[in-house]
Formats: C-alpha cells, sequence, structure tokens
C-alpha cells in the first residue's frame, strides 16, 4: 500500500517550537520501539497516560535497590531513608503547587482524590467529632458539576448525592466547546456545597475560565474543587492563585508512575474533614473502643503508601521543572496551533472543541465524515500513530455534541511537527481506505 | 499492512450495506446492549416462531465490525432454532479467541459461513468486544424471549 503523504498548507505555520523535541526524546526509552512492523511510534496518547522519562524510572528503581521500607514505620536506617524520600517528594509536589507540604496527600489517582473528598463530605453527616461535621453534606444541599466533567469529576459526586440525598446540578456548553456560565447565579446559589471543575477538558482541551466560577463560589460560601489531571501536567498551576480548596490529578499522566495521584487541599479545610480510608498510618491512638486520627496529610494516607511511586512522581515533577511549565505550555499551544490547522486541511474532518489556540490545551478531539472513530484509529494504529478512541470518559460531552464518540490526539513534551504531520497523513489515509476522501 | 486482514471486504460489505437492519414487530424480547469502554450500542429484538428465530430485528451505532457483525449474524441465525443459533454463537466466540490461528478459522468455515471473515479481528484484542457485542445481545434476547414464551408451569416448575 503507498502511504499518503501531504505537505501542509498556508495556514499551518511551524513556528520554533520551545522544547527541543530530539533531546527530550532521546529521554523516553520507549520512544525508541517500533510499533506495527517497524514503524516509528507516534504517541498521541499522553491524554489517556503519559510515557515516562528514564529519569523517573531511574528514581524509582533507586528506591527499590537502595532504600526499600515502609516509610513512617520502624527506626531502622532504611525506614528513615525511605521516610526521607517519600517526604523529599511531597516538599518537591508541594514546590511545583506552590502549597506547604503538609496540604499535600498522596492518593492513588485523581479518581482516588476525588472520591477521598466525596466520601470525607458524606462521613462528616455522621462524625462522632464535632469538629468533623463542619462540611456535612446533606438534604436540601446542592452539588455543582459541569457538563464537561471526566466521569471522575462526575460519578463521585452522583454517588454523594444519592448516599446523602443532596442535588447534583451542573452548568452546560455552548456548541464552540466553552463552559456556558450565563446560569452560574442561579446554578451556584446558596444551597451550593461545592462545585467541582475541571482546569482543563480532557475531550475538548478547553482551557477553563475558573476565576468567576471561585468567585461566585466564595460568594455562597462553597468549596471549590479542580480538576487537574488534565492542566497540572501541561500548564502553570499555582494554588496560591487559583482561589480552589482542593486540587486532584495523577502522577502517571504527568511523566511519572501509575499508583500515585495527589490532592492538594487548603489545610483549615483538610483538617475539618474526617478521613475516607482508615486503617495503619493515619490513627492518633487505637483502643478497641475507638480511635483518633492524625492530622492531614497523613489523616487521609492510611495503608503502606505507595512510595517509590510517589518517589518517582518526585522524579518527574523534577523532570518538569528543567524543562518550565511555561514551555511546556508554550509547546502544546504551537503544536495545538498546527494540529488544528492541517485537520482543517482535510475535507470531512470536524474538530469538536474550541477551533483555536485561544484558552485552549493540547487534546484535539475530531470526527471524521463517513469513519467510525474506532476506524479511524484502527488505520492511525497500522501507521504507528496511536490515539485515542471512544468517548474518553467523558459520555454526557459527546452526547452533548451529538456524536457516537471522537478520536482525540494529546500532546506532550515529546510531541514534534512530525507527529502531528503523521496524524494529519494517517486520517487522509482512512479516507482513502474507506472510499470516503472528498479532496 | 495488516489492516486488510482485518477489513475483509465481506466486513465492509456488510458494513456499507447491512442485512435486516431496523426494528420489527413483533417480537417477545428486546434488549439494549452497549459498549462501555467505546460507546456502541445495539438494541435487538428476537421474535419466535416455537423454538425458531423467526426474525432478528436491530438498531445500532458504532464501528464498522460491530455493525457488519451484526449484519453477518442476521443472515446466519434467523429461520434457525436457537439452539443452533447459540451454538453458531460459541463457535463465533471461538474465532474470536483463536488470536489469528487459521486452523481454527478454517475449521469453522462451514458453521460461520460469511462471519468466518471476521477471523482477522482476533488478532486485535481491543476489537474483539466490538464483534461480539451484537451475538451478547442476541443470546439475552433469546433467554428472555424463551422464558417470556415459556408455558407457565414449566420443567422447572
Amino acid at each position: 500500500m503507498t502511504q499518503t503523504v501531504s505537505r501542509p498548507g498556508a495556514g499551518a505555520q511551524q513556528v520554533p517550537l520551545p522544547l527541543d523535541v530530539e533531546a527530550v526524546r532521546a529521554d523516553f526509552p520507549i520512544l525508541s520501539r517500533t510499533v506495527r512492523d517497524g514503524k516509528r511510534l507516534v504517541y498521541l496518547d499522553s491524554g489517556a497516560t503519559s510515557q515516562k522519562p528514564r529519569s523517573v524510572l531511574d528514581a524509582e528503581r533507586d528506591f527499590y535497590e537502595t532504600c526499600n521500607a515502609a516509610p513512617h514505620r520502624g527506626a531502622h536506617q532504611l525506614a528513615e531513608e525511605a521516610t526521607a524520600r517519600y517526604e523529599g517528594a511531597r516538599a518537591t509536589v508541594a514546590g511545583f503547587l506552590g502549597a506547604p507540604a503538609e496540604e499535600i496527600v498522596f492518593t492513588r489517582n485523581s479518581t482516588e482524590a476525588i472520591n477521598l473528598v466525596a466520601y470525607a463530605l458524606s462521613n462528616a453527616a455522621t462524625a462522632k467529632e464535632p469538629a468533623f461535621r463542619r462540611y456535612a453534606v446533606g438534604q436540601g444541599d446542592e452539588i455543582v458539576v459541569t457538563e464537561m466533567e471526566h466521569h471522575a469529576n462526575l460519578v463521585p459526586w452522583q454517588q454523594l448525592c444519592e448516599r446523602t440525598g443532596a442535588t447534583l446540578r451542573w452548568l452546560g456548553l455552548t456548541d464552540d466547546g466553552r463552559l456556558d456560565l450565563s446560569d452560574l447565579g442561579t446554578v451556584v446559589n446558596e444551597r451550593t456545597r461545592l462545585v467541582a471543575v475541571t482546569q482543563q477538558s480532557n475531550i475538548l482541551g478547553t482551557i477553563n475560565p475558573l476565576g468567576g466560577i471561585v468567585a461566585r463560589a466564595r460568594e455562597v460560601g462553597a468549596l471549590v474543587l479542580v480538576d487537574g489531571a488534565q492542566s497540572v501536567p501541561h500548564q502553570p498551576v499555582d494554588v496560591t492563585t487559583l482561589g480552589a480548596d482542593f486540587l486532584v490529578f495523577s502522577g502517571h499522566k504527568m511523566l511519572g508512575p501509575t499508583g500515585v495521584g495527589v490532592l492538594w487541599g487548603r489545610y483549615e479545610v483538610l483538617d475539618a474533614l474526617p478521613p475516607f480510608l482508615t486503617g495503619g498510618s493515619m490513627i492518633e491512638v487505637v483502643r478497641m473502643e475507638g480511635s483518633t486520627f492524625m492530622p492531614p496529610p497523613q489523616r487521609f494516607e492510611a495503608g503502606v503508601p505507595m512510595a517509590a511511586q510517589v518517589v518517582g512522581l518526585g522524579a518527574a515533577v523534577e523532570y518538569l521543572q528543567r524543562l518550565g511549565m511555561a514551555s511546556v505550555q508554550a509547546h502544546e499551544e504551537a503544536l495545538t496551533g498546527y494540529a488544528l490547522a492541517r485537520l482543517a486541511e482535510i475535507p470531512g474532518v470536524t474538530v469538536i472543541g474550541p477551533p483555536d489556540t485561544v484558552a485552549r490545551g493540547g487534546a484535539v478531539s475530531f470526527t471524521v465524515d463517513g469513519i467510525h472513530p474506532h476506524d479511524v484509529g484502527q488505520v492511525l494504529d497500522d501507521l504507528g500513530v496511536e490515539v485515542r478512541v471512544g468517548h474518553h470518559c467523558a459520555w454526557p460531552v459527546v452526547r452533548r455534541y451529538g456524536v457516537p464518540a471522537t478520536t482525540r490526539a494529546t500532546f506532550y513534551v515529546h510531541t514534534g511537527y512530525d507527529d502531528v504531520d503523521a496524524l494529519a497523513d494517517g486520517i487522509r489515509e482512512a479516507q482513502r481506505f474507506f472510499g470516503v476522501a472528498q479532496g | 499492512m495488516q489492516l486488510q486482514s482485518m477489513y475483509q471486504d465481506i466486513i465492509l460489505d456488510h458494513y456499507r450495506n447491512p442485512h435486516g437492519r431496523g426494528l420489527r414487530e413483533p417480537f417477545e424480547a428486546e434488549v439494549h446492549h452497549v459498549n462501555p469502554t467505546c460507546g456502541d450500542e445495539v438494541t435487538l429484538r428476537v421474535h419466535l416462531d416455537g423454538d425458531t428465530l423467526a426474525d432478528v430485528s436491530y438498531e445500532g451505532m458504532g464501528c464498522s465490525i460491530s455493525q457488519a457483525s451484526v449484519s453477518a449474524m442476521y443472515e446466519l441465525v434467523v429461520g434457525r432454532p436457537v439452539t443452533d443459533a447459540l451454538a453458531t454463537g460459541e463457535h463465533f466466540m471461538t474465532l474470536m479467541q483463536s488470536k489469528g490461528d487459521p486452523s481454527v478459522a478454517e475449521k469453522l468455515e462451514d458453521e460461520l459461513e460469511d462471519a468466518v471473515a471476521f477471523a482477522g479481528v482476533s488478532k486485535y484484542p481491543a476489537r474483539i468486544k466490538c464483534a461480539l457485542m451484537s451475538w451478547m445481545a442476541l443470546k439475552d434476547a433469546s433467554a428472555r424471549a424463551l422464558s417470556a414464551t415459556a408455558p407457565a408451569g414449566g420443567e422447572n416448575a
């Protein structure tokens, strides 16, 4: 089969990229492998999970080889060293966000971090300790989300409402992939206990204007949880200016290992929340009749933690800091602008989401007339181009835009213009293969 | 280029010109199956005449593999006893688990007719569930139709 190769049109500008793509690629061992009979790996699925640079893999291995022990337990030398590495990573993550270390809670991933907050809010209603009842959610209360949320920032709130009798409300979307804030003043009201909103959509790429939402939540005394799973890996995020009470994100989407995520919470709020998971590590005094709990963050880290993965996440943060988050964001913005222009050249391709790079990250979802996204993805895969297909764990979003699913390309630090060209050529190849090419 | 091994012409023909598509009356059972990882959906009705599948009608949306699979299944099962149809479904399952082993497809050629063209799908684990969705829906709908039409106080009473 002859491969389709097309030249970029006049609208697709290759501005100099802020990151040295070849140097970055050399740091990622997996990028040297080939796929599907010797094709170069064009990895455009960092939004699902990112690849790992060697420094992260080395940090995890080094922890196991040199100081493996259970942190915060035992008095032997290995335990001391393991604890120092674990807490060192906490300090690194805290510094990355502009937060004090005691506001950083390690979880399994964003999903668990959100569930931690949701269960804490329902546990608060029945907490024995009066101090833990401050944020209790119950009948008559309202939780606000948006139609743009990943299932991880939607289903836990639906479930919280089912457990407590609270009501779930949501902000809708505009046709061009933005939050519809026209009814913000009524949807977020005196009954609202918490607003949960994503900072960057995993499917549309939209970067949300959190300022107005946070201000409205403050007016009515509601908490704000920001889903940073797609923002913290891709743009500078500073919790001192974010205005939120909680921020969650996953290590594996930001060059770190799987199995580690972060809940950042304002200390005052964390301190008033009862625990979610209970057991070892999080207790103060245990008697047969009952127990008392440690202050945050330990209160929310029950059981032996994923220490090697936390250390790996610390190395991932250091890697991103070396590149500079402003450069990472600018890099992806340049690629996104180029990708939007290249996709616009292909008849039959429709981007679902903002059509330009204004307040937009590097998740580019699209449909191809006459070809189901799975089939688009299959042809791309055959060419070594790895994208995500389906509803991207944001089923209400695809439903809102009247499509069964989309194909999604996401960019990261190792993505170059050649990857975007491979995507554009692959889409044309899919159109040729399925006999729907229009030009 | 391995794509052709999956997208056989027979599959693409079924996809472009599906057989038996559309929901029809009468029916004894209707089921709605979704593939939660990708959002593909099929609504499928079964009409029994005694123990025979007198009609299988369906509507759905999804990829070429899922849509072609339900069309090929329609051709294979309508007019046959439920037990035969479900046995064919088991053969199709075996084919999907064959990891592209040509000897499996060869053995099943007579039973599966056009559906043997899906052998190439078995090399792509992520797509097997697309091909199987309609067969799962048929199994479910047949069981419901049989229990709906079973005389009261049947053999299990």
